[in-house]
């Protein structure tokens, strides 16, 4: 696997890899604690909007994604606030509304056959320096956010109306969460595409889940697998020359199943 | 006269347009010892969380020690039915009652030595310190139960507030709890929401019976003879419509 190095865009490749599993570890075990898997998922899908407005505006593609999911996360967080199952539906109209614009936005963009594809299904073999160095910020970003506010997610995340009482700003920490969770989707774009967004958000803490016993570990752990899973991935996608967002997402879904069969022969176990 | 720990002003409160609190006023004095009785889903969980800051109220004013609830979080103890925790949290038992410090330890900061020490003790008056490194979700129904009255102590409240905090402990433990109560109250205010009235008259001074409505029996006037008769006023008159009941003699409906 050492030859694998040797070009740029492999390098490249790994470094988004870990760079992505940071944050993505991190905010998608708040995102599986505070069970707003759902809401993600409109955030991510919705962000499409903003690469069509990126497009149609000929700016870089993922600052329009970004700016776009920022704006859509923080409408989502004032509907699903103090109603997270109910606001269901609004959720998912923001998603399909969100993507609409995007298609429309590109449809009009004249002379300009983009490659959605890559969009939609990620394209790690193809990321520049620059989205590195996003990369690197966002997950900077992200750790001090979390440390810095550990105890008040904490409190969120396992008992959100203990934690109001306790004075815990609830309702500013879930702005900033799903803020933070826009800016992950974003990252997470260039690596396996907003369609698959959410595996690689989800499975890695729902696996994790299992065998942690504290929400820090649970964190840490998370972003382990998520490594672990994208760098197997590449590994599959470049001997095999598939897909490298769908191949991540396979090898992922396997130590999903692999988590699930164990848990379940370990309970049928102890039953026994 | 001194503040009143409690003083709600005529609070009501909805949900989607359907009232759950009518216009609610009543003092709770220092130190009192507060059993809040009313049939199933007359509003006394929805009065204790407006008390607590958890939910707002859309008429009306409350206030704790004389300031808003949000203002007033670090004197305040909670501990609510267990109903709605994640069960699969990865969370200890320890990191459950430190959570008990949050109002007071400030909202970013870390928990001081001195955090450490609260939540300790809060969890060895509730007999739970040994299960310290216990993940939550391999609790049993009581224990759990045991923990947050735990978080609720490690706080050290001016007020603490619970909601049916004997629903699942055995009868035991329940003793012991009121008895803890019983100490706790010479120095803070409890109010306490529940179905055990039996239990809980040999230890309450005041009562107060809501169904959307607040029928509030002053402290001076009850007996134990009326404890019990009150007992039964929520499911028996109450329920008809909020008829005045006549078994307590004297019968503070405040209208404001």
């Amino acid at each position: 696997m050492v030859e694998v190095f040797h070009s740029e865009f492999m390098r490249n490749a790994l470094l988004a890899g870990l760079l992505a599993s940071v944050a993505c570890g991190i905010i998608g075990t708040l995102i599986v604690v505070n069970r707003i898997v759902f809401i993600s998922g409109g955030i991510a899908h919705a962000a499409y909007g903003g690469i069509g407005l990126a497009f149609f505006l000929k700016i870089p593609p993922l600052a329009g994604a970004a700016g776009f999911a920022l704006v859509i996360a923080m409408i989502m967080s004032g509907v699903t606030l103090n109603n997270k199952q109910r606001a269901d539906t609004v959720v998912g109209v923001l998603w399909a509304v969100g993507m609409a614009l995007g298609i429309i936005l590109v449809d009009l963009t004249s002379g300009y056959s983009v490659d959605l594809m890559s969009y939609l299904f990620g394209s790690i073999l193809a990321v520049p320096r620059a989205d590195l160095f996003m990369m690197v910020l966002v997950d900077i970003g992200v750790l001090i956010l979390v440390a810095a506010f550990y105890n008040g997610f904490l409190a969120m995340s396992f008992d959100e109306e203990f934690a109001r009482a306790m004075g815990v700003r609830v309702g500013l920490l879930y702005y900033v969460l799903l803020g933070m969770i826009a800016l992950s989707v974003i990252m997470l774009i260039r690596i396996v595409g907003l369609i698959l967004v959410i595996a690689l958000l989800t499975i890695p803490p729902f696996i994790a889940e299992k065998f942690c016993r504290s929400l820090k570990a649970m964190m840490v752990v998370s972003v382990f697998l998520s490594s672990i899973f994208s760098l197997v991935g590449l590994w599959f996608s470049y001997t095999l020359n598939l897909t490298s967002g769908a191949t991540i997402i396979m090898v992922a879904a396997a130590f999903f199943f692999a988590s699930v069969i164990y848990e379940r022969a370990r309970q049928y176990l102890i039953g026994a | 006269m001194a503040l009143p720990a409690i003083e709600l002003n005529g609070v009501s409160f909805f949900y989607d347009n359907h009232p759950i609190l009518t216009d609610v006023s009543m003092r709770v004095a220092e130190r009192d010892f507060l059993a809040i009785i009313g049939p199933n889903g007359s509003g006394k969980t929805t009065l204790l969380k407006i008390v607590l800051g958890i939910l707002n109220p859309r008429l009306g004013s409350v206030k704790v020690f004389g300031k808003t609830p949000s203002e007033a979080a670090g004197m305040l103890g909670y501990v609510p039915q267990d109903t709605g925790l994640n069960k699969d949290f990865p969370i200890s038992v320890q990191d459950v009652a430190l959570m008990g410090r949050l109002g007071r330890s400030g909202r970013g900061r870390r928990y001081t030595s001195e955090d450490r020490d609260f939540a300790r003790k809060a969890l060895e008056k509730a007999g739970m310190w040994e299960y310290r490194d216990r993940p939550i979700g391999k609790l049993s129904g009581g224990q759990r139960q045991r923990v947050l009255i735990a978080r609720a102590l490690s706080a050290e409240p001016r007020i603490l507030l619970m909601d049916e905090p004997t629903a699942s402990v055995d009868a035991q433990f329940q003793t012991h709890l009121y008895d803890l109560l019983k100490e706790l109250n010479s120095t803070i205010t409890i109010i306490v929401v529940s179905h055990d009235m039996s239990v809980l008259s040999g230890y309450i001074n005041s009562v107060a019976c809501v169904n959307q409505t607040l029928f509030y029996h002053d402290s001076g006037e009850i007996t134990g003879e009326m404890l019990h008769s009150a007992y039964q006023c929520p499911v028996d008159l109450i329920a008809h419509g909020g008829v005045p009941h006549r078994v307590l003699r004297k019968h503070d409906h405040e209208d404001s």
